[in-house]
């Protein structure tokens, strides 16, 4: 009996070793990043992170163009992503046959997992080619090219959490809908989409979470232009994200430059940008489900 | 009966066939790409795929022979990712599910879990060079790029994982622990057997992500090109996303052939997976007796 206690103690405290782990992870991420981004505020003062010209070789460290680029794709990104996105949800949680929804989840899915460097790859040999023919333009390799695919990306996320959201609607909400005449179309419209909205909220938040920090596929297909996106021309030009600049440069940089601790600079503005988009979505759930406490009490 | 206000039975009618429309659209844009774009790769790939080109090494600055280290390198990668992110994310789960009490830490975890799911991959790439490859020195190596990897599955592991759980109705714990079982007794022989299914999909799905990351290999992990197979831990080592992405913008005059090809190969790879984790929880979810 007492070799079985001292088990269930090891058990209990690997587990909760294991629990805590996770947020061990986030403070260590959020410690080395700074460990290694903290000279770059030394050495360069904040007003020079803050122009408008990247260009390391000379000393150029402006960050603007980047945070532009990452704009620009990532609102792109969520014009292809959060229509297609929402209505795939409601299709699926709302319209489809028990068939066709058992074949599009795995579909989705499928979406979801296909690695970026892939669809980078098509978007160089496919999509690019198509875009620079079908709009006129001097270089397929544009924002416009990458937010396609990264919708794309964002889709996945987006379906499977709203129509989660969708799923957990009480049945009763639609029934008496459905009984006071409406049709299901508006059930759905005015009924089951208001009572989802922080679930599909979140699900847009999320979404477009995954698509700023979207690495390779934007590395690949948006041409790599350091340049401040000015009006919504810039979404037809050549572009760079904060993402695609990391990735591109940290392989040439001498470890300890100045060069090199910029980069980290960068990848510690992109991990606030990430917990800020994360902590809002986290808290809309919260929220939500003490909404949801305080009906049903 | 604000609803139904004001309009017709026809003109109801029509707004919801065009809206029902819109919905049926959507769905049809997003899975069409998808498809063509799997079907093409294959249609394009499949006449570079054979026997050599998987078992040999590249040859000719990568534009002629196989590409069996990139094969291996992302097979040991996953492998080790697993080997990490698997009992880590279990546990947590665990914990979250059948340990944790209702209080502001367990919310804490939960929040840094959500974070953790949110770091951008290249982010995650930043960290593994910073602390696993220059500060604890384990170089560019399989180690650090696992690790790595492993820190960025973990919190798909731990939430399906924790899910599955959650999903073994509480009846059969109930029943355990009052014919004298202990709390790990009825978790390791009663809630993890009936949760195995869902984690089991949940480690697929995870591990899928990882197998096909390459912006988290690219600072702690990958080679450019290496003329051996990895003998240790601690070798670097190609790996097929990585690859791909050489070949495909850091090569000139690369043959298209072998590109798709390498495609192929990676696609076949992550897929198997997918549809692995797929018919597992389809199978469980018609066997289940709850």
């Amino acid at each position: 009996m007492r070799a079985r206690n001292w088990s269930e103690v090891v058990i209990t405290v690997l587990v909760k070793t294991a629990g805590y782990s996770a947020i061990v992870f986030v403070l260590l991420i959020f410690i080395f990043l700074l460990r290694e981004s903290a000279p770059a505020l030394v050495e360069i003062p904040l007003k020079n992170l803050l122009q408008i010209r990247w260009y390391p070789i000379e000393g150029y460290f402006g960050i603007v163009p980047l945070l532009g680029g990452s704009l620009v794709v990532t609102i792109g990104a969520a014009l292809f992503a959060v229509p297609l996105g929402l209505g795939s949800a409601i299709y699926i949680a709302e319209i489809a046959p028990r068939w066709a929804r058992e074949l599009l989840k795995p579909l989705v899915e499928v979406l979801g997992g296909l690695p970026s460097v892939m669809l980078g790859f098509i978007g160089i040999l496919v999509l690019a080619p198509f875009v620079r023919v079908a709009l006129d333009l001097p270089t397929g390799l544009t924002a416009f090219t990458g937010a396609m695919l990264l919708g794309g990306m964002a889709i996945p996320t987006i379906v499977s959490v709203a129509e989660d959201a969708l799923d957990a609607v009480p049945r009763t909400y639609r029934e008496a809908a459905l009984a006071m005449g409406a049709t299901r179309w508006q059930t759905i419209w005015r009924v089951t989409l208001p009572a989802a909205r922080s679930g599909v909220l979140t699900a847009v938040m999320l979404g477009i979470g995954r698509a700023i920090g979207e690495t390779m596929t934007v590395m690949m297909v948006t041409g790599n232009a350091p340049v401040v996106p000015t009006g919504p021309r810039a979404l037809f030009m050549p572009i760079r994200t904060m993402t695609a600049t990391i990735a591109a440069e940290m392989g040439e940089v001498a470890n300890g430059s100045v060069h090199y601790h910029v980069l980290f600079f960068i990848g510690i503005v992109l991990f606030l940008i990430s917990l800020g988009v994360n902590m809002a979505a986290a808290s809309v759930v919260f929220r939500g489900r003490k909404r949801a406490e305080r009906i049903l009490s | 009966m604000s609803i139904a206000r004001g309009r017709s039975a026809r003109v109801r009618q029509r707004i919801q066939r065009l809206g029902f429309f819109g919905m049926t659209l959507a769905v049809l844009l997003t899975i069409t790409p998808i498809v063509i774009i799997v079907g093409y790769i294959y249609a394009q790939g499949m006449p570079a795929i054979s026997w050599t080109f998987l078992k040999d090494f590249p040859r000719e600055g990568m534009r002629a022979g196989g590409i069996l280290p990139a094969i291996v390198g992302t097979f040991w990668l996953t492998l080790g990712t697993g080997a990490i992110a698997v009992p880590l994310g279990v546990g947590a789960a665990i914990y979250l599910s059948e340990y944790a009490p209702d209080n502001r830490w367990t919310r804490a975890i939960r929040i840094a879990i959500i974070n953790l799911a949110g770091i951008p991959s290249v982010v995650y790439g930043l960290f593994g060079l910073g602390i696993f490859v220059l500060f604890l020195q384990f170089g560019t190596s399989i180690l650090a790029g696992s690790l790595t990897l492993a820190i960025m599955t973990l919190p798909v592991i731990i939430s399906t994982t924790e899910e599955a759980l959650r999903a073994v109705p509480n009846s059969f714990r109930v029943v355990s622990i009052s014919l004298g079982g202990t709390q790990w007794q009825t978790i390791r022989r009663i809630v993890l057997p009936q949760a195995l299914p869902g984690i089991l999909t949940g480690v697929i799905l995870g591990l899928e992500r990882a197998a096909g990351e390459t912006a988290p290999i690219l600072f702690t992990a990958a080679a450019f090109f290496l003329p051996r197979l990895p003998t240790s831990a601690f070798d670097a080592t190609m790996a097929l996303p990585y690859h791909l992405f050489v070949i495909s913008t850091q090569v000139p005059g690369m043959p298209i052939q072998i590109q798709y090809g390498t495609a192929v190969v990676l696609l076949t790879f992550v897929l198997s997976m997918n549809i692995v984790a797929t018919v597992i929880r389809s199978r469980a979810r018609a066997r289940r007796q709850w």
